[in-house]
Formats: C-alpha cells, structure tokens, sequence
C-alpha cells in the first residue's frame, strides 16, 4: 500500500540516451501528494522526454521511475491507470469529433464513468463544440480537449506538457486557474511543464529546475524564489559617482557595468539604503530594478551562455542526487 | 461501439485514406464492364486462343463469372496496392498524427493495441477484397448473365454452371488469405517508420521485385523462388483447377499463414520495445 508520506512520484538516477547524446542524466524528481509541481527548463532541457518516460512512452536507459510507490515498469498497467498526461502538442484524430476522440481514449482507460466525457468537456469549456470534427477546432481548444483527454478517470495525478504554449493570455489565465481547480476541488496532483519561470511560479508549489539533462535546483517554491541576494539594476546620474556610492554600501556584491546601467547584487534590506545613500550624494536615481536571483539564474540557463549554468547564487545546484531541497537560507 | 477494436474500426474506415481502395474499385469495375459490354468479344477471343483452332466453344462464355475472374486479376498489382494504403498507415498514421501519445500512455498493453490494430487491417483487407469480388459478380451477371466460365490458360478448362459459385467463393477466400500476408508486410514496414509513404512504396517495391525474381528463368532465382511468399500468391487461381489439388492448395495457404505470422511477430517484437518519439 502507498503510504501518505511517501513520494507519490519519485525517480532514481533517471537517464535516456539517444545514440550518443544524453536527453535526460541522473534525474531524481520528489514529487508529493497534493502539489502543483513545476518542471522548469529551457526548450531542450529534457522535459518532455521526462515525461515521456514518465508516461512508458520512452524506455529510460538509466534509473527507475516510481509513482504511488510502485514501480513504473513492474505495474505498468496499474499505474497508469492512476495517471492521466498530455504530451507535448495536443494531437487528436482530427477527422473525429473531439467526443469521439475522447471516446476512443477512455474506452483504452477502461474505467471512465457514463458522463464523465461531458464532465470533463465541461470542465475546459468544450461541451458546445463537442461534436464538432477535431479538424475545426482552434489551437486552444485542441490544448483544452487535450487537458480534458488527461482529466479522463479523473486520475490521481495529471502530467501536464507545457499546457499553455500556443495560448492567448485569456487562455493561459484559464488553464491556470483550472490547475488550481484540479488541486483545490479534487486534490488531485500536477505535474506541470514549462519553458517559463513566471508561469511555474504562479501555479506551482514546489519546483524543480532542468538543464542539458540535469535537475539544477529542487524545492518549494517559495523557498527558491526568496533564496539568495537580489539582482539589482541601477540606473543613475552619473555613473561614476554611482559606481563609488555603491562600494561604499555594505552587502554589496558584484558589481557590473554596461554603459549607464549597473548591475550588482544585494540583500534586499539594503535597496533602501542604498537608495538613501545615492540622494544624499546628489545622485539623479532614474531607476532601482529588483530582480531575483532565480529569475536571473534561469535567464542565464535559457540564454543559453555557456553549456554549464553558473551556480545559483545562495542555492546549491542538486548534484547529491538525493532529490533534497538544496537552498541556503539567507540569515536573517 | 465503446470497444477498442470497435474504435480501431471506426478510425480506419472513417479515414478519408481509407475510402481509395472502395470508390477506385467502385469506378474501375464498372468501366470494364461497360468496356467489356461493347468488346467483350476481343477479350474472349484471347482468352481462348491457345484452344480456339482445336474446339468449339458454344454457350454463354461471355458471362458475369468470366468478367469477375478476369477482374481478379487485379489482385497481382492493383489491389495488393490499395490494401497497403489502409494497411501501411495503420501504425505509421498514428506516428504521423501523434496520437501514440494519446493511446499509448494508458493502461493497456501494446500487445493488445497491436494485436487490435491487425485485426483491423485484417477486416479492412477482407472487406476490399470481397467488394471486388462482389461487385465484379453482381455486375457481370447483371448484364451478362450466367454460364460455365471458360478459365483462360494455356489448357482449356471450363468450370460448369453449377461448380462455378462454390468455387468462386474458395477463390475469393484464398484471395483474401493472400492479401492478408501484403497487409502483413505493409503492417511490419508501418511498425518500423512514421510515415505511411514508406510502408505503402516498401511493399509495392518488395512485391514487384519478388515477381521480377520469381518469374526470370535463370538457376539462381528459381532456386529462391520457393522463398519469396509472392510465389504462392496466385493461391486463389488454384480453385479453377478441375480436380482441385487440395495438397497445394494446402501447403501455399500454409506457407503464405507463416509468412504473415512471422510478419506480425517482427512488427510485434518492433512495436513493443519501442520509444514513442513522435
């Protein structure tokens, strides 16, 4: 039986090699009962292969995956039963209507209630349009009967491929807000893909950071976003005397120049100081841009830099392969 | 139909893909019985040419069992072509549409999407070729009526009246059966890529290939012609034969049944160790 505080989703040393070049290495993902889980990581990280092989889409070369204490491979069938997923782009039978479609699927699930395809066609909104050929359909409607094909057998946990690429702003608010749904109404798990730190971070509890294959950082994500010193952009006249100002402010860090623009990094109790401190020089402040740290750290990884991203100031990146939250918290 | 299979069904012959083998048929037949309406009689005279110094023939030759045995002989080139249609796109057009991830990450075996998928092909295969067959013979006695059906040959044989029908049964099972190890191989190919084009050429090229061997006198490839399953695909011809030789017949149906065992099994061992990459 699964117990309560066991993972309900956990993998060891997960790995997929594709001829010579590693997708996914040494991946160890927690995932918990009840959570929105984001999985973070630029295009090509190795998210959807993840979730590919979370799904027995793909077999891993490495490692094991676990969900409800079992294994993936040993109950393949009864654990899937307990799962619903989208990968990637919502592809359907498009000469079929998108009832039909759901149809087809749950009669492969086996245990899908009558009704419950007009539940959860009701739930993304699609009960008008439900005998409408797929073929007709708008790119957020096939990513909405793409989120109702996963909601099928309302399943314990959902495996979501970045559900809102390709969405209006009115879209993604919608698939956000039904994330919340599916955790507070039903309590049902998420597991959520994304390319994009803001998303993950407003539907998201906890997280989990991938790049070239590897999870970087894993914990809430309160506790990531808060962890280490602010990046801070400054924009002041002169440059100059901003520069020596701010050597002078203590808790400063590095310091970097780009024409009129600084950048360093600080405590966030101290922007006000240095705020202080800049006036009373006589300085013209046009500018004081908190950004944090993750978000900077993320950018980097997304912009591709270097292979290897820089270290997450304040935060250990998760080489222990213990699946551990790895932050240091700041003092204070 | 809230079945698998029946679902499986349903997206086949919902297809519009699907449909070329039924409406190419469904034109092509009726054109060569008004062709053979107007000059049938060039066609009979050939037929029977090997014999036409040496016998008589009277009666109704020209009759509806004649026009469908002639138009079985479609069943070389043309409607091999049109089952790879159906049966190449089986597992390559859901690669193609990306719906494997719709049906793969649930709790069901591949085994079993598999196995329902053949069956599949396999109906869809039956279902053309008994539409050519019905077709050809509601036609032709439509407007040739009936009689004994002169086979064409090198040898004269002529199938009475009252044999014909059984025999023309027998002749369309075994067509089927035939057709079923192509849909085979087109179903092992479709296993193998994600697109149905690949599927569809590679079985045209294997079959016209093996009858190019099977079929050039030289030592070597008549000693490998007893390997290539194309040689026994004229199986259904053998039920013209007066006395039927059951133990060819036999032995053909047997080998073309491992063929498309040995088909599925490879297309199966393909199928179920695969990562979905599509």
């Amino acid at each position: 039986m699964h117990r309560p505080d066991e993972p309900l989703l956990q993998t060891t040393n997960l790995g997929k090699r594709y001829k010579r070049r590693w997708a996914v290495r040494n991946l160890n993902l927690t995932v918990h009962r009840g959570e929105v889980f984001g999985f973070l990581g630029p295009n090509g990280a190795g998210k959807s292969t993840t979730i590919r092989m979370l799904l027995s889409l793909v077999k891993p070369t490495t490692g094991a995956v676990k969900l409800f204490g079992k294994s993936l491979r040993g109950h393949r069938r009864e654990v899937l039963a307990r799962i619903g997923g989208l990968v990637e782009r919502p592809d359907f039978y498009l000469y079929l209507s998108g009832r039909k479609n759901l149809e087809i699927v749950a009669a492969l699930k086996g245990d899908v209630r009558d009704g419950e395809i007009d539940e959860v066609l009701d739930i993304v909104g699609l009960l008008r349009r439900a005998d409408d050929k797929v073929k007709t359909y708008s790119h957020g409607m096939k990513q909405r009967l793409g989120i109702a094909q996963a909601l099928l057998g309302f399943p314990e946990i959902v495996i979501l491929d970045e559900p809102t690429s390709g969405l209006d702003p009115q879209g993604i608010k919608e698939v956000r807000d039904l994330i919340r749904r599916l955790r507070d109404d039903r309590s049902m798990t998420v597991f959520l893909s994304s390319h994009l730190l803001h998303e993950i971070e407003q539907t998201a509890t906890s997280m989990a950071i991938i790049n070239a294959g590897t999870v970087m950082v894993q914990g809430s994500v309160q506790e990531l976003l808060s962890a280490g010193d602010l990046v801070l952009r400054v924009e002041a006249r002169p440059v100059e005397g901003a520069l020596r100002v701010l050597s002078g402010v203590p808790g400063v860090g590095e310091v970097k120049r780009d024409g009129e623009v600084i950048e360093c990094s600080l405590p966030r109790e101290r922007i006000s100081t240095l705020n202080q401190r800049l006036v009373e020089a006589g300085i013209e402040v046009s500018a004081l841009v908190p950004k944090r740290s993750l978000e900077e750290y993320f950018l980097s990884i997304t912009e591709g830099a270097s292979e290897m991203a820089p270290a997450l100031p304040g935060a250990r990146p998760d080489r222990s392969g213990t699946g551990q939250l790895s932050v240091d918290h700041p003092e204070g | 139909m809230r079945s698998v299979l029946g679902n499986e069904i349903l997206k086949t012959y919902r297809k519009w893909r699907s449909s070329i083998a039924f409406v190419t048929i469904g034109a092509v037949v009726p054109l060569v019985h008004i062709a053979l309406y107007l000059q049938g009689d060039a066609l009979l005279k050939s037929a029977a040419r090997g014999v036409a110094q040496d016998f008589f023939l009277l009666g109704n030759l020209m009759n509806g069992y004649f026009v469908t045995s002639f138009l079985m002989n479609s069943l070389w080139i043309h409607i091999p072509f049109l089952i790879t249609l159906g049966a190449g796109d089986q597992l390559a057009g859901e690669a193609t549409g990306g719906t494997f991830r719709l049906l793969l990450i649930r709790p069901t075996s591949r085994t079993k999407v598999l196995l329902t998928k053949y069956a599949t092909t396999l109906l869809y295969t039956l279902t053309v070729v008994v539409f050519l067959v019905l077709l050809s013979l509601l036609l032709g006695i439509a407007l040739f009526g009936t009689g004994d059906l002169l086979v064409p040959g090198r040898t004269l044989v002529i199938v009475p009246e009252s044999e014909v029908l059984w025999r023309l049964c027998g002749a369309c099972a075994l067509a089927v059966w035939g057709m079923w190890t192509v849909a085979s191989l087109a179903f092992l190919f479709s296993s193998l890529v994600e697109n149905a084009i690949g599927p569809i050429i590679g079985t045209m090229a294997v079959i016209i290939v093996f009858y190019v061997v099977g079929n050039i006198p030289v030592d070597l490839f008549q000693q490998i012609k007893p390997y290539l399953f194309t040689t026994y695909l004229n199986l259904w011809q053998e039920v013209w034969a007066v006395p039927i030789v059951w133990s060819d017949v036999i032995t053909s149906a047997a080998i073309l049944g491992g063929f498309s065992v040995g088909f599925l099994g490879l297309s199966w061992y393909i199928f179920a160790t695969k990562d979905i990459l599509s």
